[in-house]
């Protein structure tokens, strides 16, 4: 447990990606089966036993603690987990019983264990751990053991052992169950390849690449098929009635959050389409998708409140049969004769956009409400173009699909402060917070709009960290306030996709998706945009959801 | 003779009016007995300086030569007779040269420790144990959740890490009086016999203690290196460096810090770095309270750091204790320093 609590405790601190999943590659390559498998299981979320509540940890502590100490020691931890595990009184050298538990062994006793043993268990336990050790147990048995790993990580951490393709983990996975033994004898080339049996397998998904005005002057408008791409949640929807799951563009199982979708996939196959939410017969914004996303439980109530809905735009397989090699003319028509044998009303397919020329095809992505996507468009992110004889490919080759974005909301605001990254870019300052002017209690005011991180080239990001470290103002921390009046400061072009009101900033909004779009040297702050410019947005946007 | 009037506390430090000096005072005096060489404790500008020859040279490379008007050098266990006062220097175990000092008039003995660690440091005389009446203890790590383990086990994954990332430079963060030398005699304890690099800022002290018999293998200066020979080495570096732009030359840097403080998550975050590494060289909650009670003196005072705590355990073991209002202790302490204010975020 200490081993695998190191592990976590690392991943906790390591920002980058690419490190992280190393470091968990060296676990799996020095841990042996079937510790690794559990400690797999609990990285993919795959883990579940009845958690232990936060009371039962303070009434351990209370038990082993001066009332006055602990109070002090938490006020100065700020978390509860932490500062019993940093608290805990040590054992003497060999106390009675307490060997250090594995992981594999906190897992197979925690899932029998009768609720009433689970407080003497847990303080053997703790007893036997050293300071990291009990805090990643306490964090397991309350369920909240967190470090920024995406199950995809961890996945591909495991492949990483045998330089196996990620993707053939995740083709494998749902038929896989822990503490994974044979995954790992077939990883370090002991055993055969684990059989998948899975009858709902999940398909890796077809991505698309972005399109410059630049790449269509090399593509033929006759060999291209274009459909609209919608702004709500890519899934793949699977059946074998009685049986269907849904799965998120990743693979992970999202079923749960969407039952209703599930009783609509009545013949099987295998749907690539989007997840929206439908009233009346309208497409809703993401936004209002994400209010559904942000419930945790999902009652009958939120379902008729936030219907959801999935809009085809391909079949990977039609029964048994597995269509992903014919091309996209053949799968359209064979998807438009499976939506229409389903006739369910959750269940659409996603139109296509007619053009006959990439002048028309401009046009369409301009104004999709007057080229067909009516009352939907807000909806609309804008177009896909397929290739008419491209087979359904797993990942995101270049050439047989492209997306091509609507042009996103632009404003000219202000660099106000500016924070150090993490990792590669913690030398630099590379997080920033920018705003727009309104007219403040003593006159004009920048007030904060936004963070943005990204969309710079490194030779710009240079550029900023040099600027934001000759004009400092103030510094709180790893922050530092950039000095910003009307003829002073910093002009970012700032992107981004969509508005929406927030209480939880003092501007009222929050951005989608903000990027640089580029630089300002040559304009004055005074010059950048105003509130009443994104607030204008803001009712434009509603207007068109209306 | 009440103890007060021996050592009397006052905001810029101790003062024995019998004996005619401050003990680590704040401000300029006349006379000042300094238990070691951290900038907290050991200020530039007194008219005479009694210190252990350590702690006088290290002082003199810190601050000049003419750091004091006067130095007087004094080993440790010598009997020095100021005014009505009989005064000893004792080993503190914090870093080179570090003093714990010892004063008794009319049969009353106090302790004024300084700063001190009661655990091995090849770099330092061990901590030695004064019995005394009056013991007066620093609180830096003074709460139960501060217990600093063994810090082979953080060299340990240290050594792990360079291991995972072999083309990576791997930066340690670590105060250059005290701490740099000892990352470093642990890395050879452990076995490490490769290069250590070292910051410029480190260069000089780290000499002197080599000066000293203190063994740390194979140094090198990380100015003369290239990006390329970096990769897979460990660099010591003065903390405010891990953030600074001189950390550009390294190869894809993992960011390390050796400090108590790196056993408070949030505290850790705060520096950003990656590899935390509880490393101190004050005492941790076992080792003060255990000190304390070893001392036999019915009178604790506790300055600097979490006083609440340990006035509160005293006082639940029976014993007399009054915290002490000194300022400017822990301020500039390199150990002792606390991180940066909790971070204001620009968030609106
Ligand atoms: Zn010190």
């Amino acid at each position: 447990m200490n081993r695998f609590a190191e592990l976590f405790d690392r991943l906790a601190y390591e920002p980058g990606r690419n490190d992280k999943l190393r470091l968990i590659t060296d676990y799996f390559r020095s841990t042996g089966d079937p510790e690794r498998g559990w400690a797999l299981a609990a990285l993919t979320g795959a883990l579940s036993f009845p958690h232990a509540k936060a009371g039962l940890i303070r009434s351990l502590i209370a038990e082993r603690s001066d009332p006055v100490l602990f109070a002090l020691s938490y006020d100065f931890v700020g978390d509860l987990s932490e500062t019993v595990a940093l608290m805990w009184p040590k054992s003497s050298p060999s106390p009675h019983g307490a060997v250090e538990p594995t992981l594999t062994t906190v897992i197979e006793t925690l899932s029998t264990l009768g609720k009433a043993h689970l407080p003497a268990q847990l303080a053997r336990w703790l007893d036997a751990l050293d300071e990291t050790g009990r805090w990643a147990l306490i964090k397991l048995v309350t369920g909240g053991l967190r470090v920024g790993v995406s199950a995809r990580l961890a996945k591909a951490a495991a492949a990483a052992l045998a330089d196996k393709d990620a993707q053939d983990i995740e083709l494998l996975w749902p038929s896989l169950a822990p503490p994974y033994r044979g995954l790992f004898a077939w990883l370090e080339g002991k055993g055969d390849k684990p059989v998948s049996v899975d009858p709902l397998p999940f398909r890796p998904p077809m991505l698309a690449h972005a399109l410059d005005d630049a790449d269509l002057q090399n593509l033929d408008a006759r060999e291209f098929i274009a459909e609209w791409k919608w702004d709500g949640i890519r899934v793949q929807a699977v059946a074998a009635p009685p049986l269907a799951r849904l799965y998120s563009r990743s693979g992970e199982d999202i079923s749960k959050s969407f039952p209703e979708l599930l009783d609509a996939l009545r013949l099987p196959g295998a749907i690539d389409g989007e997840l929206l939410i439908m009233r009346d017969r309208r497409v809703q914004s993401f936004n209002v998708l994400q209010q559904r996303l942000n419930r945790k439980s999902v009652t009958p109530k939120l379902i008729a409140e936030f219907p959801a809905h999935l809009r085809a735009y391909d079949l990977l397989a039609d029964g048994d049969e597995d269509l992903r090699g014919r091309p996209f003319v053949e799968r359209r028509h064979r998807l438009e004769d499976f939506i229409a044998r389903l006739a369910d009303e959750r269940l659409d397919l996603s139109p296509l956009v007619s053009f006959a020329s990439w002048d028309e095809l401009t046009a369409a992505r301009k104004d999709p409400a007057a080229a067909g996507a009516d009352a939907d468009a807000a909806a609309v992110e804008g177009v896909m173009l397929k290739r008419r004889d491209a087979s359904y490919l797993p990942g995101r080759p270049k050439g047989p699909w492209w997306k091509w974005k609507r042009d996103p909301f632009m404003i000219d605001a202000v660099l106000m402060y500016a924070q150090r990254g993490h990792g590669k870019r913690s030398s630099y300052y590379s997080d920033y917070t920018f705003g727009v002017w309104t007219r403040g209690d003593v006159g004009e005011e920048l007030v904060p709009v936004g963070k943005v991180y990204f969309g710079f080239t490194d030779e710009e990001l240079l550029q900023i960290d040099r600027f934001v470290r000759r004009n400092t103002t103030e510094r709180f921390g790893p922050v530092r306030e950039v000095v910003h009046a009307a003829d002073q400061g910093l002009v970012l072009e700032v992107a981004f996709e969509g508005l929406q009101r927030s209480t939880r900033h003092k501007s009222g909004l929050a951005m989608r998706f903000p990027r640089i779009n580029r630089l300002r040297w040559d304009k004055p702050p005074g010059e950048a945009d105003r509130l009443e410019r994104l607030e204008a947005m803001i009712v434009q946007i509603e207007r068109a959801q209306s | 003779m009440r103890p007060e009037d021996i050592l009397m506390p006052t905001p810029v430090g101790l003062c024995c009016k019998l004996g005619g000096f401050h003990i680590d005072p704040t401000r300029p005096v006349g006379r000042a007995l300094i238990t070691h060489a951290h900038s907290d404790h050991a200020r530039a500008g007194h008219g005479a300086v009694l210190a252990t020859q350590q702690t006088l040279d290290l002082m003199r490379l810190r601050y000049g030569d003419s750091f004091a008007g006067t130095t007087q050098a004094v080993n440790y266990g010598e009997n020095l007779e100021l005014g009505g006062a009989i005064v000893t220097f004792h080993p503190a175990g914090h870093v080179l040269g570090s003093a714990q000092i010892a004063v008794k008039a009319g049969g009353v003995r106090i302790v004024a420790s300084g700063d001190y660690k009661n655990v091995a440091d090849p770099t330092c005389a061990p901590f030695e144990l004064v019995r005394c009446d009056v013991f007066i203890t620093e609180a830096t790590f003074a709460l139960p959740v501060f217990r600093h383990g063994d810090p082979l086990g953080e060299i340990a994954k240290l050594l792990h890490s360079v291991a995972v990332f072999p083309e990576r430079a791997h930066l340690v963060g670590a105060y250059s009086l005290g701490k740099a030398q000892r990352v470093i005699a642990l890395l050879r304890q452990s076995g490490y016999h490769a290069p250590v690099y070292l910051h410029g800022a480190m260069e000089n002290i780290t000499r002197y203690y080599e000066s000293h018999g203190i063994a740390l293998g194979e140094l090198r200066a990380v100015s003369g290196a290239s990006k390329a020979e970096l990769a897979g080495t460990i660099t010591l570096c003065p903390p405010s460096a891990l953030t600074d732009i001189w950390t550009r030359r390294f190869p894809d840097p993992v960011t390390a810090f050796a400090s108590g403080w790196m056993r408070i998550r949030a505290r850790a975050r705060q520096y950003g770095v990656q590899l935390p590494l509880v490393i101190s060289d004050h005492a941790d909650w076992d080792g003060l309270t255990a000190t304390i009670a070893a001392t036999g003196a019915g009178e604790i005072w506790v300055t600097h750091g979490q006083e609440d705590a340990l006035v509160h355990w005293c006082t639940t073991h029976r014993l007399k204790a009054r915290p002490l209002d000194i300022v400017g202790y822990g301020e500039e302490d390199e150990d002792a320093a606390t991180p940066a204010p909790a971070e204001r975020g620009a968030e609106p």
